[in-house]
């Protein structure tokens, strides 16, 4: 079935700037500082840098940036302290940088703020400790540290290729300037002085392109489609409502690199003749949105953004317009709808956005990375582009690696990297020797991967032959510990109360699949005769009503909700059967499921299970040894969490 | 011309239709539940789904268009399957009591389970717990029953710019309620019943008087008086099997005596009375330069729509109450007094096309002194099931004259029941009032018909009259915001709240058929053109009752029983 064959070609990893160095002349005149300064390939004094993304904040960077501060007033230490956004390792947060003139940018790890005045007094004193550091960045003007390894031959950067992050966590994401300095906005200056937009159309086209958001539709076929219905107002929209558990891509794109987005939004807004763009991004977002303002702001001021921008006589302004939570609302038309004020619904398609969208006239929506992918595509060429990736699915593509795995965060990789290498080379596997079972991706609208499948090629078309999809970028890792069928049950739930309630498969037959698993994780003793059977006919119908939902829901939401389902029944099947026809969970997860022994051997008759038991299960006399009696219990482990003799055991 | 295959046979279809739309022309029923003719398709329900070749999943035919050389299969194996799991999801959590269900033999999911063969239930469910919505007087609303085809928001937005119900919550958790999730009688609803019309299921039905009204007739001491509108004698026979376009006015009187009413009044005589009154009051506007445009007041929704929506034109309303208040008011006050009854022991009911008129007859306006001029309102539906219960053969009866003296009327006041009626019969009146001649030809072809919106300009004496006719709130709408906006210079505007008119109420008899409409339109102008006596100024009984006890139109008596007044009302918009 494999239709790829083609190898990813490697490339250049971190060090490769955004858009190949090279500044448009007018951009390089205008900037206020020096390029060499701006760049940080000369520095003046001592910088520290401090991650200070969601996932940096979120682990104490603001903390890490004050005890910067108090030490630089107490130790009268003049240094430039610059809040970039994640660089990706989100495990290691969090992180703090350290450049001295002429030295190389060393980076550092679990950086609360009481390891702040350690840190900067070793590298002041160039005397690095032996650990506790991520590793230094290759610069061939920076003298680096011996014994400190380079971050490009880091097992979890070295297979990168960082297209679209590149400058994530490198650079500060408040300043125009720097991002202009690594080539920003170059593009966007070529292309209004040079090309025309159908010709930003078919290098896009001949690029290969397609949508990051887990749809892969071509993106310049897309455009062409905007572009061709002529006259009147168009409207680009980005998709920034990114809504996936355990998805943060965009987020990190925004927050580390906002004018890359701007810079993408304004070539696509050129190409298809549109006038006003939207960026639609959830207000749980709080720190791109204010990233994003400000970006705007200044793209603004530099006239990169607004009326005849560069006398083109090309106009666009960007509007922030949050979006409410509604996992919905990512579909394009639900979108459209919540922009126009409406209820988050999907209608039906054809008419396409592309022929009637926002307010009615042809629109264009793309997700974050897609247009993050459009300034180096740009100001490259298509051939740069797509000699990256396979056959069909060029260029790169960002994921945010999760749950049972050593590193978690955010990658960049050819299309075409294994999954195996993902997880396994990146990701570092799974922590405590476990086992691995799964991998989820593309988010509650796709599937699973296990073991025998993860040399996969990570492209459109390949993961589509295992019941999986690209989808937007997130991996969820799974271990031993997991139990597949509380994974569907898991995102059943979330589908199920996230539909918007408009088509009836969706809206009644998530519900029911719901409770279907419910029913099947559900012990004996809490069960009725009546639900028992109830429970082998949902299991009768289960696979039925998956194929119906998929078959007639109105949006990509519903027609994909079961997929969780479909993926771990066909490859986790057996567990399935575990839990109906033996009623065990062999991961030992589903409370209803788990039977409880207490080891004659071990009890010492305290009685104090007995005493905590919620259902009253434990019985037995004090001083001698109790027993758990099974119809009662509830499996919710009380018990084996307050025995000190560890006599509990889940069978 | 476009070529299509459907389940292996050659069909024709235009360029840019649907799917559903040419298979529909080629005699191939495809079920739905949430398509409404007339609007944007919706896509909701999914039981249109077909199969099309090269399509990975099943297509919605109601809103797909078609193609040329397109491959359909409607009823194949897969789609069947399709349909039939999607109603067994909705039966999964629909309540089991069709029995007691007041739609029991007019309900779409009933006779769509029927037809797909779902003879077991395969889905079980939660319960969920819903509260049935009486607040309102025309219209109770029970969410267990809802199945969330939307049609009844999309009716209440998009037809009549009401927006009175949305959907709340999200997953399984969605209902259909007001703003937050009130009673219907503190929300804008204006009780047009529309949504009733529209609704697949019991969901949505009137509420109705009939047990009270049963009471009343076996109530020695009361004497019940029935009135019918002009609407009800052209729509009734349709609740029989009879085909429809059908007058019925002669068996229903009987019918209506032979349930125990003493007297059978014809509302259409009260249109004459209304006519008199607002061709007068829209003369006296004219030549005082009163607010114009005058708006007709007939249609109880339309009057608050515009209490709730443009309270700046409330002056623009005539302040005579509609034919059914009229009515009341003269039977329980000069019908009384004359033949010596107290006023005290008539029960005073009507049968309407209408829900709203539930909610007319119980505005405090309408009691004056606390007794109403109508004490129950049922409608041609209600009507129809009283006639069931009492084992009246309907079909059987021979038809009666109605009771003297509010039996007579005029064909203009029979036009009543359809969009531009009243606008064709108060022009006939004004121009006989205002010139002394009759408007000749009588009939005004320009506001005749289905459309939502029309216009006209009638040469009255020196004047050219510019009048508009809208039905439907939101054509409705659409007259106001010109008038606002100076696009539109008129001097008299009729609005009827239904689309179609009192033809299309709430309350008939169940259809969404334009076809039926037409019939039902069409009955109403054959009546007309046949009548000896065609303007209200002619009906000889009206001008009794102004010589013995009225006076003249707009005279103080009139003022005192005949007119009305509206006010602003602050609702949840």
């Amino acid at each position: 079935m494999k239709a790829i064959n083609s190898t990813p070609v490697s490339q250049p990893t971190v060090q490769t700037p955004a858009a190949g160095g090279a500044i448009a002349p007018w951009l390089a005149d205008r900037l206020n500082d020096s390029l060499p300064r701006l760049r940080r390939d000369l520095v003046a004094q001592p910088v520290v840098y401090v991650g200070a993304g969601t996932c940096g904040l979120g682990a104490g960077a603001k903390k890490t940036a004050q005890a910067v501060r108090d030490y630089c007033r107490d130790h009268q230490f003049t240094a430039d302290l610059v809040e970039v956004g994640c660089i990706g390792m989100c495990s290691a947060e969090p992180l703090l940088d350290v450049q001295m003139p002429g030295r190389t940018r060393i980076s550092f790890t679990h950086v609360t703020a009481d390891c702040v005045p350690a840190i900067l007094d070793a590298v002041r004193n160039d005397q690095i400790p032996e650990n506790g550091w991520l590793g230094q960045f290759r610069h061939p003007e920076h003298r680096p540290y011996a014994g400190v390894a380079f971050i490009d031959e880091h097992p979890f950067f070295a297979p990168q290729t960082r297209w679209v992050l590149a400058n994530c966590g490198r650079i500060d994401p408040t300043r125009i300037e720097e991002y202009i300095a690594r080539g920003g906005y170059t593009a966007l200056v070529q292309a209004l002085n040079s090309k025309t937009p159908v010709e930003v159309i078919t290098e896009v086209e001949l690029s290969g392109l397609r949508g990051r958001g887990g749809g892969g539709f071509p993106t310049g076929r897309k455009w062409r489609l905007a572009r061709q219905n002529e006259g009147g107002q168009k409207y680009l929209i980005c998709n920034a409502d990114e809504g996936d558990p355990g998805a943060f891509m965009d987020r990190a794109v925004i927050e580390g690199d906002p004018h890359r987005l701007l810079e993408g939004m304004a070539l696509a807004a050129y190409a298809i003749g549109a006038s006003k763009a939207y960026v639609y991004i959830r207000a749980e977002y709080p720190l791109a949105i204010e990233r994003l303002k400000r970006a705007i702001q200044q793209a603004e001021e530099w006239g990169l953004l607004g009326r005849n921008i560069l006398d083109s006589g090309f106009n666009l302004t960007v509007v922030i317009k949050q979006g409410a939570g509604a996992f919905v609302c990512g579909e394009e038309t639900a979108l459209i709808h919540s922009i126009e004020g409406k209820r988050g619904m999907p209608r039906p398609r054809p008419p396409y956005p592309a022929q009637s969208g926002l307010f009615g006239k042809p629109t264009v929506i793309n997700n974050v990375e897609t247009l993050a992918n459009i300034p180096p595509l740009i100001a490259n060429g298509a051939a740069w582009f797509n000699a990256v990736g396979t056959d069909s699915s060029k260029g790169t593509k960002v994921f945010a690696l999760s749950g049972k795995v050593t590193n978690t965060g955010l990658i960049e990789v050819a299309m075409g990297t294994s999954m195996r290498r993902i997880i396994f080379d990146l990701g570092g596997g799974t922590p405590g020797g476990k086992q691995y079972k799964a991998v989820q991706i593309g988010g509650p609208s796709g599937g699973c991967i296990p073991e025998q499948h993860l040399d996969i090629q990570v492209d459109y078309e390949s993961l589509k032959t295992v019941g999986a999809m690209m989808g937007s970028g997130g991996l969820v890792v799974m271990d031993e510990d997991t139990c597949m069928v509380d994974v569907a049950k898991f995102f059943m739930d979330f589908i199920q109360r996230e539909s918007c309630g408009k088509c009836i498969p969706c809206r009644e037959g998530t519900k029911r699949m719901l409770e279907i698993l419910e029913a099947i994780t559900r012990g004996r003793g809490q069960e009725t005769g009546n639900q028992t059977l109830e429970r082998f006919k949902g299991v009768m119908h289960l696979a039925e009503l998956a194929e119906v939902i998929r078959d007639t829901s109105l949006c990509g939401l519903g027609q994909t909700a079961p997929n969780p389902v479909i993926s771990t029944l066909r490859w986790f099947r057996h567990e399935y059967e575990s839990h109906i026809f033996d009623r065990r969970c062999p991961s030992k997860v589903c409370p209803g499921l788990l039977e409880y022994r207490i080891d004659a051997e071990r009890c010492k008759g305290c009685t104090l299970c007995a005493k905590k038991c919620p259902a009253g299960a434990i019985m037995g006399v004090a001083k001698s040894p109790h027993y758990v009696i099974n119809d009662k219990c509830i499996g919710c482990g009380t018990c084996v969490e307050v025995c000190r003799f560890q006599a509990v055991a889940v069978v | 011309m476009i070529t299509l295959h459907a389940n292996n046979r050659t069909i024709q279809a235009q360029e840019g239709e649907t799917i559903l739309s040419a298979l529909k022309r080629a005699g191939i029923s495809v079920p739905t539940l949430c398509h409404i003719e007339s609007l944007l398709p919706d896509g909701a329900c999914r039981l249109c789904v077909v199969e099309v070749e090269g399509q990975r999943g099943l297509i919605p035919s109601c809103s797909y268009p078609v193609s040329d050389g397109m491959k359909i299969q409607t009823h194949s194996p897969r789609a069947l399957r399709a349909r039939k799991t999607i109603v067994e999801l909705l039966l999964a959590n629909h309540p089991d009591d069709c029995m007691y269900c007041h739609r029991n033999d007019s309900c779409r999911l009933r006779a769509l389970a029927a037809e797909l063969g779902v003879q077991q239930r395969r889905f079980g469910s939660t319960p969920v717990d819903h509260k049935i919505d009486l607040s309102s007087p025309s219209i109770i609303r029970d969410p267990a029953k809802c199945i969330l085809c939307g049609k009844c928001v999309r009716v209440c937005e998009e037809i009549q710019g009401v927006s009175a119900i949305n959907f709340i919550n999200r997953g399984s958790k969605t209902v259909v309620g007001t703003a937050f999730n009130e009673g219907l009688n503190v929300s804008s609803c204006v009780n047009c019943g529309q949504c009733v019309m529209i609704c697949p299921t019991g969901a949505l039905v009137e509420r109705s008087q009939a047990e009270e009204i049963r009471a009343a007739l076996a109530d020695p001491e009361r004497i019940a008086v029935i009135q019918h509108a002009p609407a009800v004698s052209v729509t009734l026979a349709e609740e029989f099997g009879l085909k429809p376009g059908q007058d019925v006015a002669g068996i229903l009187n009987a019918a209506l005596r032979r349930l125990g009413f003493k007297r059978v009044f014809d509302t259409s005589f009260s249109a004459d009375l209304t006519i008199m009154e607002e061709a007068s009051e829209l003369a006296h506007r004219i030549r005082t330069g009163g607010p114009l445009p005058m708006f007709t007041s007939c249609s109880p929704a339309w009057v608050k729509f515009i209490e709730e929506f443009y309270p700046d034109f409330i002056d623009h309303v005539s302040t005579c109450k509609s034919p059914q208040q009229m009515l009341g008011a003269v039977i329980k006050n000069f019908y009384a007094s004359r033949n010596g009854i107290d006023p005290a022991r008539i029960y005073s009911v009507s049968v309407m096309p209408c829900l709203a008129k539930k909610f007319e007859a119980s505005r405090p306006e309408m009691a004056p002194d606390g007794r109403p001029d109508i004490d129950a309102v049922i409608t041609t539906r209600e009507l129809a099931a009283m006639i069931r219960m009492q084992g009246i053969d309907f079909t059987s009866l021979e038809p009666e004259e109605a009771d003297h003296p509010f039996g007579e009327r005029s064909s203009a006041g029979k036009l009543f029941g359809a969009t531009g009626g009243v606008m064709e019969a108060a022009l006939r009146t004004a121009h006989f009032l205002l010139t002394g001649r009759e408007l000749d030809p009588p009939k005004v072809t320009a506001l005749r018909g289905l459309s939502g919106i029309k216009t006209a300009t009638v040469r009255i004496g020196d004047l050219d009259v510019n009048v508009a006719v809208a039905s439907g709130l939101a054509n409705a709408r659409q007259i106001l915001d010109d008038i606002r906006s100076g696009e539109r210079q008129l001097h008299f505007v009729e609005i009827m709240s239904c689309p179609g008119g009192c033809i299309a109420g709430g309350g008939q008899p169940y259809q969404t058929d334009p076809d039926r409409l037409r019939a039902r339109m069409a009955a109403l102008y054959e009546i007309d053109r046949q009548a000896p006596v065609q303007t209200s100024h002619r009906n000889e009984e009206v001008a009794r009752l102004y010589e013995e006890f009225l006076g003249e139109p707009l005279g103080e008596r009139s003022h005192e029983l005949l007119h009305t007044h509206y006010h602003h009302r602050d609702v949840m918009q």
